[in-house]
């Protein structure tokens, strides 16, 4: 068991808590790094798949884990960021400035988008954000001119600095890219969780009432939320349009919607860890289930076997297990086995069950 | 001079009339008591100052100004802070980071510089640290600083609520029922706190109590209400020995209705 000695408020206000956490993130920061030079180009490729899954995952969690919003809405929100992103490339806007455009774009987009429906609650909210994906569907169709219509945009290749990035020339810069994006969004979000940014969504995602009692302005600071939470999203749809080179209507429909909100609760919602946790299982279970298919089939003679569907049902199968089993995902899981080692032999069964919440003011809305 | 003024404010919900012309003023520096039964319409004249019900008549001013032009949001940087019946703290949160939200209105920096978390950020979170430990040494809450709210038992719940308003550096603080729930002992060293907030830090109290021991010994004035209407204001010992108060809380006899 660690004891902290905290000599001055900086101790609770730095990023990290102590040395050994510190030392730990960047022998992880390292690794990542370094992947390119540990595995093939294939698995370059899955990884940089991961890191967009996961820089859309913070950006749902800054609203849904949060600020406590549903959102079933953020596929159209990657779809704004992806193909503004490939207009402004394909008119000639230098990389370096048409990528960020695109996420502050999709922002503020998203939040004026959002501005009339925030007075909505709970699943209400859901439904709302959920007809902004339909409407966006039909919408990329319906503006061709722009958009291609159903057959879509062709990523055109793009350049930093002189430097030509293409998924396919050059895996390891498009992962270098991915991961540097990635490390920014969470640069930012953590930043934002301990100051008093941070502290608002908390407040509006335990108790509104409350948190307008203190000041805080439910109205804004959920349609700063939203901002922010559709410019990290729009950012990685950027990368996904650029990352798989072809895309329509239908690579941003409302199974990419729904997938987003399965991932960060399968992740753990209310932690950043979770968005990455939950990446890692979406972005890599169509792999494993490929390998282990390869393998199966192998090991018994049944030659190539092909059970349309699998996909999916694994995933919901997946998905009820952690509902059923552990509702607060795999950061909750994880929490709990750091907790059990760190206080050997002291652990209880019941130290991380929730203690029956008293009675909440009677709600005035 | 008095620091808050109703002027016959009438709340009504549908037929119901919720508060019926109330007339109240409160001092600069006292400590202002509501009582009365079950249904006599405090808790809503709070909810009115603080701006979650909109009266259908009459005025609310603080320091002299309206305050029905403001939104709920911005009645705490006027100087009002308050506290709930059943407790509304953040329970996924600490102790320390349910009283820095107290500090929200006092936050000065910009989004950007938040996302980069400027040494302006950085300062600002230690001056507000600076005012969240004076309030955990006054309220003595030491020991439960790093606990989350979701495992403390809820007379802790009620002084961290307490905390959290005074962490807003409020004027004045509308505390609803301080005391339910609490032990003997937790009411007795609520009354030291409510006397020590009047006195060293000259805040302004207007509260909603049941317990008439603890109401006695802090407040200066007292309003009785009963179903939404006035019944009685003075010094706690006139308005328990007022008849209608008496009547209110006991019930009239046959022979006196008659």
């Amino acid at each position: 068991m660690r004891y902290m000695f905290k000599r001055s408020y900086d101790a609770d206000i730095n990023l990290f808590k102590h040395k050994a956490q510190m030392f730990w993130y960047l022998a992880l920061l390292v690794l990542v790094v370094a992947l390119p030079w540990l595995i093939d180009d294939f698995f370059i490729g899955e990884a940089t798949n991961v890191l967009i899954w996961a820089i859309a995952g913070m950006g749902l969690m800054v609203l849904v884990g949060h600020t406590g919003q549903a959102s079933l809405g953020h596929a159209a929100f990657m779809a704004l960021g992806c193909y503004a992103n490939v207009i402004m490339l394909q008119r000639g806007v230098p990389f370096v400035i048409a990528f960020p455009l695109a996420g502050l774009i999709t922002g503020v987009v998203g939040a004026i988008i959002t501005l009339p429906i925030l007075r909505l609650q709970g699943i209400y909210l859901a439904i709302a954000t959920l007809a902004i994906s339909v409407l966006t569907e039909d919408f990329i169709i319906i503006a061709e001119p722009w958009t291609g219509g159903v057959s879509g945009l062709m990523a055109p290749a793009f350049d930093i600095f002189g430097i030509s990035i293409n998924r396919y020339v050059t895996p390891d810069l498009f992962y270098f890219l991915a991961l540097g994006v990635a490390l920014l969004v969470l640069g930012a979000y953590r930043n934002l969780l301990r100051a008093p940014l941070g502290r608002a969504f908390v407040a509006l995602r335990d108790s509104e009432i409350s948190a307008q009692a203190m000041g805080v302005n439910i109205t804004k600071t959920k349609a700063i939320s939203f901002g922010i939470s559709c410019a990290i999203v729009g950012l990685a749809g950027a990368l996904l349009g650029l990352y798989a080179g072809a895309f329509n209507h239908e690579t941003f429909n409302i199974v990419l919607s729904i997938q987003l909100l399965l991932m960060i609760v399968i992740g753990g919602l209310g932690s950043i860890h979770g968005a990455f946790f939950g990446a890692i299982v979406i972005g890599f279970l169509p792999q494993f289930i490929a390998i282990s298919r390869d393998v199966i089939s192998e090991s018994f003679g049944l030659g190539s076997v092909f059970i349309p569907g699998i996909e999916s049902g694994i995933f919901a199968a997946i998905l009820i297990g952690f509902i059923l089993f552990e509702p607060s995902g795999i950061y909750g899981r994880w929490v709990k086995i750091r907790t059990y080692f760190e206080l050997f032999p002291f652990y209880r069964k019941g130290m991380f069950k929730r203690q029956k919440s008293f009675l909440k003011t009677e709600r005035m809305k | 001079m008095s620091l808050l003024t109703l002027e016959n404010v009438t709340l009504t919900f549908g037929g119901v009339v919720a508060v019926d012309n109330v007339s109240f003023h409160v001092g600069e520096g006292e400590v202002f008591a509501l009582v009365g039964p079950n249904g006599a319409g405090k808790s809503t004249i709070f909810n009115l100052i603080s701006r979650f019900y909109n009266p259908v008549k009459g005025d609310i001013r603080f320091e002299s100004n309206s305050i029905l032009k403001r939104r709920a949001d911005q009645i705490p940087t006027l100087g009002i802070a308050r506290t709930f019946q059943n407790i509304e703290l953040f329970e996924q949160s600490t102790v320390l980071q349910n009283l820095l939200v107290g500090r929200q209105i006092h936050a000065r920096n910009g989004l950007f510089s938040q996302m980069i978390f400027s040494p302006s950020v950085r300062d600002e979170e230690r001056r507000h640290r600076a005012v969240v430990e004076e309030v955990i040494d006054f309220l003595e809450l030491q020991p439960y600083r790093d606990k989350y709210i979701a495992g403390l038992p809820y007379g802790v719940r009620k002084i961290v609520e307490l905390g959290r308003a005074l962490a807003t550096e409020p004027k004045m603080l509308l505390l609803d029922e301080p005391a339910s729930g609490l032990s003997v002992e937790e009411t007795q060293d609520m009354i030291f706190w409510i006397e020590d907030i009047k006195k060293q830090m000259g805040i302004t109290v207007l509260m909603v109590e049941h317990d008439m021991n603890l109401v006695s010994s802090v407040s200066d004035r007292v309003l009785a209400l009963a179903d939404g209407k006035e019944l009685a204001i003075g010094t706690p010992k006139e308005v328990q020995s007022h008849p209608e108060v008496i009547a209110a809380y006991l019930g009239t006899s046959i022979a006196e209705e008659q």
